[in-house]
């Protein structure tokens, strides 16, 4: 009797159990890009697999950044995973913001992770956010103009290169830029593209003792010559020129140079979207001669758990799921090899299927290029390439770019910008005890 | 000859009157068209304006992401709750600012409309404490007491606007007649501002709508309204201009067409008592 009924117990109990882990859902914040659409779509397989329910929260970059931001310094606990980037992932690490992602399974096998996304996601040796996608930058051009203007592009060029070959690709009267750039203020938008122009030319942020740099004529050689070039080659309003205000001037046969993410090139030479499709060369990011920093970034979009969440091994389990090689294999089987999240892992670039894709190995290149640790010709205090580690970049580094966007409008000279620049930056780390 | 002169102004008004009304519309036009292209359509250049293949395909893929209805049904619930309750809060304080004045009544006003200038940012973490306090993150119930706070220095003034077009005699006669403080409010005061009353309800249900600071902020998944909706499909990494405007245009389809059943109500309400 006692067994009957501790065996109906039992059942129930594991009947409870079961409903329970079928009823477990975990809540991600991310933003809106083709990869991270695509991996909601292969959310139901992981739901199968594990039990786990997973509620999307998508949101456009800015506006992520600040909800989670928000979130995660109250301990709202909107989130179980929350998706970030090189710039948040080492301060919120450091503050004790975020689950450490040790304990990951063998088959995970996170040394596999690229090591220069993995250095940039961990804080003091340790893992914080796994990434789900990595970039770098690079040049994108158009080989059939290229080749018009008697030029031959090489694999590693310089600023002095890129200049000459953008002027001799502009036609004006067909609507040609010879390059196209950021201008748009922002420190993710026309603030990074300018760091790392200033990186190629021996700029810096800040000295060793954090005291702002843009007095140096490093800065002033940089932005001069980005802003004159912009002006003979580059199209009209470029002051208000992003990533995607380029993306559609590139795809509509517009410019004859594009420097910028990696990603980029998976949009230029898709034929549905392109009409320059197959007719893109890639090479590295330049350098000013004699510089050995070339103007490529490094930035991943990555998985993090807030620490706090009630759901964290499951959390867990999804980010082993959405980071792995098995997933990199599903996106591929289904949707060509082409269309998988790149600069992520280091078998992806040994894959024999990846190679064949055009612009693997020049992303892959840019990537191994790029040191967050070692930004600068000369030693700098901080970590990051085409941002500054530190809470008050942000609000600083927006500033900063706007005056260089009043710049390339036309309506303050770079000697005033770079003035500007310099008298804000340098209150505002006084101010934050630097 | 001045009957032609008055004619002939007329038309001219009636044509400018148009030509504003056009250009006002246009880019709600633009987002329409666009929904129906493809997206290396949408960033033609020079633009396409009709002569495209009109396609539905952004919103099949908007329905197939996206759960709609969801954040449809938090709207309305969102817009909806927050106007009621704060027209139920600012009819007592609109009629006690009109009808029984003090000395200090034009600086309260002042000082209600003045929070309305406060940058919402600024209290962005105060508010997200108390929420997490008090449990109502991610809560309709949360938004609709936020969005009815922020709107209520409106929804007050325009109240007190139309009351003192109303000759307090009549509820002074009202009172004569015996009726109690409720009663003279809810059968007198209120059927004679109607007009006003639906145009207060109208532009704050369309201010409660389009509200998207607090509606991003302090919801997630259940409570996330249209804004949200609208937010999921913008990127500043990849092209997707169609299937955002696909998104717009379904957000702002309800309200369009509430507008446009209301608009005699409307521009009733907002002219009232502008010529006497």
């Amino acid at each position: 009797m006692y067994l009957k009924h501790a065996l109906r117990a039992a059942t129930a109990l594991t009947f409870v159990a079961t409903a329970a882990a079928h009823a477990q859902t975990i809540t991600i914040a991310t933003v809106n890009n083709g990869d991270m659409i695509r991996m909601q779509g292969y959310t139901d397989k992981f739901t199968e697999e594990t039990g786990i329910d997973v509620e999307w929260v998508t949101l456009e970059e800015n506006v992520l950044r600040q909800r989670v931001t928000t979130d995660i310094s109250t301990k709202g606990g909107q989130f179980d995973i929350m998706t970030i980037g090189m710039y948040e992932t080492p301060i919120w690490g450091a503050n004790g913001w975020l689950v450490p992602l040790d304990g990951m399974s063998e088959e995970y096998d996170v040394d596999d992770l690229l090591p220069a996304m993995a250095g940039g996601l961990s804080h003091d040796g340790t893992l914080y956010a796994a990434p789900f996608y990595g970039e770098s930058s690079m040049i994108m051009y158009r080989t059939d103009l290229m080749e018009k203007a008697g030029l031959e592009m090489p694999e590693a060029p310089t600023w002095q290169f890129i200049r000459e070959a953008a002027a001799a690709m502009t036609d004006r009267d067909n609507d040609i830029n010879g390059i196209c750039l950021r201008g748009k203020a922002g420190w993710g938008e026309g603030g990074a593209f300018i760091t790392v122009t200033g990186n190629s030319f021996g700029a810096r942020w800040f000295d060793e003792n954090w005291k702002p740099q843009f007095d140096q004529p490093e800065w002033k050689e940089a932005l001069t010559f980005f802003v004159d070039m912009m002006n003979e080659s580059g199209p009209a309003g470029y002051a208000t020129n992003g990533f995607n205000e380029n993306l559609s001037l590139f795809q509509q046969g517009k410019c004859g140079m594009w420097i910028d993410a990696t990603v980029a090139a998976s949009f230029v030479t898709n034929p549905d979207d392109s009409t320059v499709a197959d007719k893109v060369g890639f090479a590295l990011a330049p350098n000013s001669e004699g510089v050995d920093k070339r103007a490529n970034w490094l930035w991943a979009w990555a998985l993090a758990i807030p620490a706090g969440t009630q759901q964290e091994d499951a959390a867990k389990q999804f980010i082993e799921w959405a980071t792995s090689k098995d997933y990199i294999e599903l996106v591929a089987e289904n949707e060509g090899w082409a269309n998988v999240p790149p600069g992520a892992r280091t078998s992806l670039y040994e894959n024999p299927n990846y190679k064949d894709v055009p612009f693997a190995n020049m992303t892959l290149e840019s990537i191994l290029m790029a040191d967050p640790q070692n930004c600068c010709a000369q030693p700098t205090p901080y970590t990051g390439i085409q941002f500054v580690a530190i809470p008050e970049f942000a609000g600083i580094a927006t500033q900063v770019s706007q005056e260089f966007s009043a710049v390339y409008a036309g309506q303050q000279t770079v000697d005033e910008a770079l003035a500007k620049a310099q008298a804000f930056t340098a209150e505002e780390m006084e101010a934050a005890g630097y | 000859m001045a009957r032609a002169v008055t004619t002939r102004r007329k038309s001219l008004n009636t044509i400018l009157a148009w030509v504003i009304g056009l250009l006002i519309f246009f880019p709600i036009l633009w987002t329409i068209l666009t929904s129906f292209k493809t997206e290396a359509q949408a960033i033609a250049s020079p633009p396409l304006f009709l002569n495209f293949d009109w396609t539905l395909e952004n919103y099949a893929i908007v329905q197939e992401r996206s759960d709609y209805m969801r954040f449809l049904w938090n709207s309305v619930i969102i817009a909806g709750g927050s106007t009621i309750l704060g027209v139920i809060i600012a009819v007592p304080a609109a009629w006690a600012m009109a009808f029984v004045p003090s000395k200090r009544t034009k600086d309260i006003l002042l000082w209600m409309l003045s929070t309305k200038m406060l940058p919402a940012v600024g209290v962005l973490y105060p508010i997200y404490l108390l929420f997490i306090r008090l449990g109502l993150l991610d809560t309709r119930g949360g938004l609709v007491v936020v969005l009815m706070l922020i709107n209520l220095p409106i929804i007050v003034w325009m109240l007190y606007t139309y009351f003192r077009e109303i000759p307090g005699e009549i509820l002074e006669a009202a009172r004569m007649d015996g009726a109690t403080l409720k009663e003279e409010i809810l059968y007198v005061l209120t059927p004679m501002a109607i007009p006003g009353i639906a145009s207060t309800v109208l532009l704050n249900f369309i201010l409660a709508w389009n509200e998207a600071f607090w509606t991003l902020n302090l919801t997630a998944v259940d409570a996330a309204p249209l804004t949200a909706f609208i937010a999921s499909y913008s990127s500043p990494e990849g092209l997707f201009f169609a299937k955002l405007s696909a998104a717009s245009t379904m957000a702002i389809a309800p309200i369009l067409i509430l507008g446009w059943f209301s608009q005699k109500q409307l521009v009733r309400g907002l002219t009232f008592g502008a010529v006497k």
